[in-house]
């Protein structure tokens, strides 16, 4: 069974050493031109840089990202749950159905409380 | 450990080796260059534009008269070309570690996922023994995908999440503003549709219980495939009403990838009015095609995984009655190659379709992105899967 995982090291190598290659070719045929104070400034827009390179940016981002981390891991319970369910539900009946509903709807009043906390909100 | 080693042998290597160069430098890397001109000719096509047409054979670098155009063909050829012979800058102002490694991060995970589509059925190499090549390995059919997993679909958005690291961290080393906004917002945008995407095929896996795409590509040929199921079973009761929740995890897988893959009408990270380019706009020469190339990979990769989900992948439509089908260990060698054809014709349909969408709706607003794809898609998800569910327990045979 491990041996099929094989194949991946290798495309992964593989896809690691072209991107290894093409960077390492574009040193070396690349030209080489001198370097300016200008040419290493920052872009924004052919102004001179303002203020700091990296502002403070909304807070809703790390709500965001919290709130995948959680239900990202609802689907992927989900999974296992859904590749045996044609089968357990021939055998042993529906109960299968509403031990998910539940583990959903348990889910789901933490998402009602998000979106009523206006963490999903994003007009404000 | 003993016995892992002793499983393997040379014969194993060689073919995944043969089939990872065969997939990656002669399908997916021309696939992704011919669809960065695909882009430029249909979008001039759309705006009434000519588009990049005269780039051909430079005969008159060899002292001939005149160039063969070949309608611009050989654009991309150019384009990878300048790449690789541009400046290698490296502003003073980023962390150079990390911004070095920010675009093979995006590249590599992209050509990993590659690994799991089958891009055919099987080959038949029996037809070598005749021309006097020797070797057991003639006799076994190659399965065509470089490594056959029975956690395909999970692999694909396991690896494919990694790709979010090379473009926060783009965002992060550029140190600048315009990069930093834009890393911020597509990192937010990629994990937020991650979710609907992920769930949207659960009705899919629901419905064949398994996760090999092979196998499912497989049952696709035999069973008419998951959006078109009109032959083996037939169209029972049952199917027709099934189709429904498969009809709208096609549209929220759709409509998913087209946000994962950072693709317009979902292009905020890099939306040129507001941002420049996003993330990779303190970056130049080859530094930037990779970005580049990865997107449009990451943008291939996904349709394949579309295809073989939804459309039958290798299969030939209606190809089980017309005895096009795939049978295990006797596919001939011709309708082995028809298949791979029949995979890629399908994974280029996507992609014009990808590229006619680009040039037809305008952009979100971020706001909207964000509603639809925790408010709408999310549920919208949610709510199919438990309706496959109900369905496939309650619904009559």
């Amino acid at each position: 069974m491990l041996e099929n995982y094989l194949p991946v090291l290798m495309q992964m190598l593989m896809a690691a050493g072209f991107a290894g290659v093409t960077l390492l070719a574009s040193v070396l045929a690349g030209k080489s031109a001198k370097r300016n104070k200008m040419k290493d400034s920052a872009y924004e827009c052919g102004m001179l840089p303002l203020g700091e390179a990296q502002p403070r940016f909304s807070v809703k981002f790390y709500i965001v990202a919290m709130l995948f981390v959680l239900f990202d891991i609802e689907v992927v319970f989900m999974y296992p749950w859904a590749v045996i369910f044609k089968d357990y539900v021939a055998v042993f009946g529906a109960a299968i159905f509403w031990w998910m509903l539940s583990f959903v709807g348990i889910l789901l009043v933490a998402f009602l409380y998000a979106w009523r906390k206006k963490a999903l909100d994003w007009s404000s | 450990m003993g016995s892992f080693l002793d499983s393997i042998n040379l014969a194993f290597i060689i073919a995944a080796a043969v089939k990872i160069v065969f997939f990656s430098f002669m399908v997916i890397l021309p696939m992704v260059a011919y669809s960065v001109y695909a882009e430029r000719r249909v979008s001039a096509i759309i705006q009434d534009r000519v588009g990049p047409n005269r780039t051909g054979i430079p005969l008159t670098l060899f002292g001939g008269k005149k160039d063969i155009a070949l309608a611009g063909l050989i654009q991309p050829l150019a384009d990878g070309l300048k790449f690789f012979l541009k400046e290698d800058f490296t502003p003073a102002h980023v962390k150079k570690f990390y911004y070095w490694l920010a675009p093979a991060l995006v590249m590599v995970p992209a050509m990993m996922t590659a690994a799991v589509v089958p891009f055919g059925s099987e080959l038949d190499l029996g037809w070598l023994a005749k021309l006097g090549v020797e070797g057991a390995w003639l006799h076994k059919p190659i399965k065509l995908v470089i490594a056959d997993l029975n956690v395909g679909p999970l692999y694909i958005f396991a690896i494919a999440s990694l790709g979010v690291y090379g473009i926060v961290l783009a965002g992060w080393s550029s140190n600048s503003k315009y990069p930093f906004l834009g890393g911020v917002r597509s990192t937010s945008q990629m994990i937020s549709y991650e979710i609907a995407l992920g769930l949207s095929i659960i009705p899919v896996l629901m419905i064949f219980g398994d996760l090999n795409l092979s196998k499912i590509a497989q049952y696709q040929d035999k069973n008419g495939w998951l959006l078109l199921p009109l032959w083996g079973e037939g169209l029972t009761f049952k199917r027709l009403v099934l189709w429904i929740p498969i009809f709208i995890s096609f549209i929220i897988f759709v409509v998913a990838m087209f946000a994962e893959t950072n693709r317009a009408p979902f292009d905020l990270p890099e939306c040129e009015t507001e941002l420049v380019a996003g993330y990779h706009t303190e970056y130049s020469s080859m530094k930037f095609a990779l970005f580049f190339m990865g997107e449009y990979a990451a943008m291939i990769i996904g349709s394949g995984l579309a295809v073989t989900l939804f459309l039958g992948g290798w299969s030939i439509p209606f190809g089980a009655p017309l005895g096009l089908g795939y049978v295990e260990g006797a596919t001939p060698i011709w309708l082995g190659l028809l298949h791979i054809g029949c995979f890629l014709a399908k994974v280029v349909c996507f992609i014009i379709f990808f590229i006619w969408v680009r040039w037809t709706l305008p952009r979100f607003r971020y706001d909207q992105l964000m509603k639809l794809g925790w408010l709408v898609m999310f549920e919208l998800a949610l709510a199919n899967v438990i309706l496959t569910a109900a369905l496939i327990v309650w619904l009559p045979n």
